[in-house]
């Protein structure tokens, strides 16, 4: 026995079993985002004054990555308009293009977090801090290299809002200069990884789980495109649902981020 | 009971009615595309620009999500033209999202705030 409304829509809600499920998913999935979004608050809201970071994320690759799910936004539903038309080949040439903009999106989303991974805060025995992104090729046992500046106690405020426009020096620092941590013993240096602020903390948390999201919406959109194509031959009703209920978790996957990055980069 | 006998292969009903109606969709998805663009560089242009207070920022740069989030849920989700039932699975969403987002407020106006390491 076959499911019922699999493939029609049943005819006193007008929908199909998996275009209910995907919205019952997609309302689990506004709660989960949601709580993260009520959790940057409160972090946000309850950070002493004037340590919030601002300008830490570069806005033009925020930008980027923006319009780049914006047009794999604008692919997919053009593919899905082409399937009901029944023009299977502009459907492909749609979502390729979409599975495209994933590969860039976490191509530049990759980008950030390894320029994150390098750069370091290194607390100094003389009080100043330096701040910089790590040279490794010139880096020894002995001597830090970074690429970055060397903030003043008196300037503090620029680690955690440093002018769009700044400028960095290759500073070398013996490793006899470093500030040894009292707690741990080590050399007060740190990468800007999650575990650095409750800044990155919540960076790398919602972009993390955010490109969890376009990595799985782009391998469904992938099977759908390729090894489940021959659906479409088969019985191409399903094959438009498909599309369609894949097609919503996208958009969703792009209207998250169309809040993540005013929150995350502007403001 | 099934939507269609297994055994004879579906075929896709599309006729002129049909086209015409998806030729109609695909302009309306070009023209959002673009709005959607537009409102992104607007968003970025008016993060650089200094209103005064922080706060205004951040509710403009808001407001512009919202606009932007309209645009992608309403006409490539195609909410502005959905079924009732989704619109009650939203609405339940909906309400315990506030909620979510008025205990947030609650908490911070009820004191008793966890101190935050930011350094």
């Amino acid at each position: 026995m076959e499911i019922p409304y699999a493939v029609k829509p049943r005819p006193d809600t007008g929908l199909y079993n998996a275009k209910v499920g995907i919205w019952l998913f997609l309302a689990s999935e506004v709660m989960l985002f949601g709580a993260l979004f009520c959790s940057y608050i409160l972090m946000r809201v309850n950070a002493p004054e004037g340590t919030w970071p601002h300008h830490w994320l570069n806005i033009w690759l925020g930008m980027t990555n923006t319009i780049v799910l914006i047009l794999s936004s604008v692919t997919v539903v053009l593919g899905w308009a082409s399937l009901k038309m029944g023009k299977f080949g502009h459907y492909k040439f749609y979502q390729g293009i979409t599975i495209l903009c994933a590969l860039i999106f976490l191509g530049i989303k990759s980008f950030e977090y390894h320029d994150k991974f390098i750069h370091y805060q290194i607390n100094l025995k003389d009080g100043t801090i330096a701040d910089g992104h790590l040279q490794s090729a010139e880096t020894t046992k002995d001597l830090i290299v970074i690429e970055g500046r060397i903030i003043t106690p008196d300037k503090m405020e620029e680690l955690y809002n440093p002018s769009l426009d700044h400028e960095g020096k290759l500073l070398k620092i013996p490793i006899g200069d470093i500030k040894i941590d009292p707690r741990t013993k080590k050399p007060m240096m740190e990468n800007y990884g999650p575990w650095h602020n409750t800044y990155t903390a919540i960076y790398f948390t919602m972009t993390g789980l955010h490109a969890l999201h376009v990595i799985a919406g782009a391998i469904v959109i992938f099977a759908i495109w390729g090894p489940l194509a021959k659906v479409w031959e088969q019985d191409p009703e399903r094959y438009v649902n498909r599309v369609e209920v894949s097609g919503l978790f996208w958009h969703f996957v792009d209207l998250v981020w169309i809040f993540l990055f005013p929150v995350l980069y502007l403001l | 009971m099934s939507d269609h006998p297994s055994s004879a292969p579906a075929t896709l009903h599309v006729d002129e009615h049909t086209i015409h109606e998806m030729q109609h969709h695909i302009r309306r998805y070009l023209i959002v595309g673009v709005a959607l663009a537009i409102g992104t560089a607007l968003t970025v242009w008016a993060s650089l620009i200094n209103f005064g207070s922080r706060e205004i920022n951040i509710v403009v740069a808001l407001i512009i999500a919202s606009a932007k989030g309209f645009l992608v849920a309403g006409f490539f989700m195609h909410l502005i033209s959905e079924k009732k039932m989704i619109y009650a699975v939203l609405a339940f969403t909906a309400f315990f999202f506030t909620g979510l987002l008025f205990l947030t407020l609650w908490s911070m106006a009820h004191g008793n705030i966890i101190q935050i390491h930011n350094g």
